[in-house]
């Protein structure tokens, strides 16, 4: 059964605003250590919006690209590892450009969730 | 908690008023003791010292006896009595840094703990990067952070403690032993240790002091630039340009990204005031190479942060967060190997 509004999204969005806006200038005059802890928090609830919109979409990207690029099926957790195996013992590197395009597009992903400013 | 910590300052005070009156000779009156850094283990306090009609600025450097550190962590960073002795050897030797003057017994109570004294300025990147009082000082510190780079790395080996040394090989094997610790794959992370690994430049014949942790935020600066490199605890023997390449990773410019050297200039600059006070020549891959480690290095550390939290060995949201962090250097490592020729 669908939950009525706020959305995950929204719900989150509505908590950031509160705490960024409201409750962190107090704490700031009253305990500046907390403050720099809710900055993290706040920091962290915007991750959780974006996950909850993009990551959805962004895992299934990775999991058909991992699919092509090794050739066989599995787990998005499987994949990766065997990828990863792969890129220690040296089978792949960085000359190998379909491993490059999906790193790319993997780690495109992930910093617009984690922290879409970075550059 | 309160009262916990309350009992803690007066524990410390008057530990410490004990043992500066060792160190001074006379009767010492401890004043405005504050504790600086927030962290349960690791801790820094700030106080005055009050001996006969002088007053010295002094800072309180302690490991409590519980901590939260991976093994990963205690097998790298030193105990608090060889960092005394490191920082004895580095400010002989005339490195900017604060000057270390008495360590304290076990029968104090603090644990390992030693007493340096206090030097000007603030370690916060962003005010150095942003305000107003810092403007000229911008313009000084990466010049400024390669000289100093090049009187650490001069510091004579035969007068320091016994300090590990720590290759590129070591490094890397670390790093992958990290790895598998977390049991998270990390492709990205696997593909640059892999290419670190081909490349790994030589061993140095004779491995040289490496501060370990050299770059924005661990060092103190005033309107005239840098004041005092702070936070010895993971100095090794090993490659000085290990040291150089930590300072460029994007990370510790905290926002000036187009400016290498630690948010404050270029390469180039950083290269040429270390290559002008140690009289050696920067090889350039090495450094890249270096710059290469470090990033690699700060998204393990992100991951090994956040797996504190996950284990149970720390609580705190901070270290979580920490994690998602990791990202930023898959980001930045995608990019240096593309620049890469």
């Amino acid at each position: 059964m669908a939950q009525d509004r706020p959305t995950a999204s929204e719900l989150l969005t509505a908590i950031a605003d509160f705490l960024r806006e409201e409750a962190m200038p107090v704490v700031d005059r009253s305990e500046p250590r907390l403050g720099f802890q809710m900055r993290v928090a706040v920091n962290a609830l915007a991750i959780l919006e974006r996950e909850g919109r993009l990551g959805p979409a962004a895992d299934a990207r990775e999991h058909r690209r991992l699919v092509r690029l090794l050739g066989r099926e599995g787990t998005l957790a499987e994949l990766n590892r065997e990828l990863a195996r792969q890129l220690r013992s040296g089978e792949r590197d960085e000359s190998d450009a379909a491993l490059m395009a999906h790193l790319e597009a993997t780690v495109a992903d992930k910093i617009a969730i984690a922290n879409p400013k970075w550059k | 908690m309160t009262i916990h910590t309350q009992g803690e300052a007066e524990l410390a005070r008057s530990a410490l008023a004990a043992a500066a009156g060792r160190h001074f000779g006379r009767v010492a009156e401890i004043e405005g003791l504050v504790r600086q850094s927030g962290g349960a283990s690791r801790q820094t306090w700030s106080f005055d010292a009050l001996v006969g009609g002088r007053r010295h600025g002094l800072i309180l450097r302690r490991d409590p006896p519980v901590n939260g550190k991976t093994d990963r962590e205690q097998s790298v960073s030193i105990d608090r009595a060889t960092e005394f002795r490191v920082l004895q050897a580095a400010h002989c030797a005339g490195v900017r840094a604060p000057e270390p003057l008495f360590e304290l017994e076990p029968e104090d109570g603090l644990g390992e703990a030693y007493v340096m004294r206090r030097v000007d300025g603030t370690a916060i990147a962003r005010k150095l990067l942003r305000d107003p009082p810092y403007a000229a000082a911008r313009g000084l510190i990466a010049g400024q952070l390669g000289g100093i780079a090049a009187a650490i790395h001069a510091t004579d080996t035969r007068t320091l403690p016994p300090l590990k040394r720590r290759e590129a090989a070591d490094h890397i094997a670390g790093l992958r032993r990290s790895l598998d610790l977390l049991a998270s794959a990390q492709p990205v992370f696997e593909l640059a240790l892999t290419w670190l690994d081909r490349r790994k430049p030589r061993p140095l014949d004779n491995p040289l002091l490496v501060h370990g942790d050299y770059r924005t935020g661990n060092y103190l600066a005033d309107e005239t630039g840098v004041t005092a490199i702070l936070d010895w605890e993971l100095a090794h023997l090993g490659d000085p340009l290990e040291d150089l390449g930590w300072l460029c990773v994007k990370s510790w410019r905290f926002g000036a990204v187009d400016k290498p050297a630690g948010g404050f200039g270029s390469r180039e600059e950083l290269w040429d005031a270390y290559e002008r006070a140690s009289g050696r020549t920067v090889e350039r891959a090495r450094a890249h190479w270096w710059e290469v480690f470090g990033t690699v290095h700060w998204g393990v550390i992100c991951l090994n942060q956040a797996w504190k939290h996950l284990s149970g060995s720390i609580k705190s949201m901070e270290h979580a967060a920490i994690g998602r962090r990791a990202v930023e250097t898959e980001v930045d490592l995608l990019q240096l190997l593309k620049a890469e020729h």
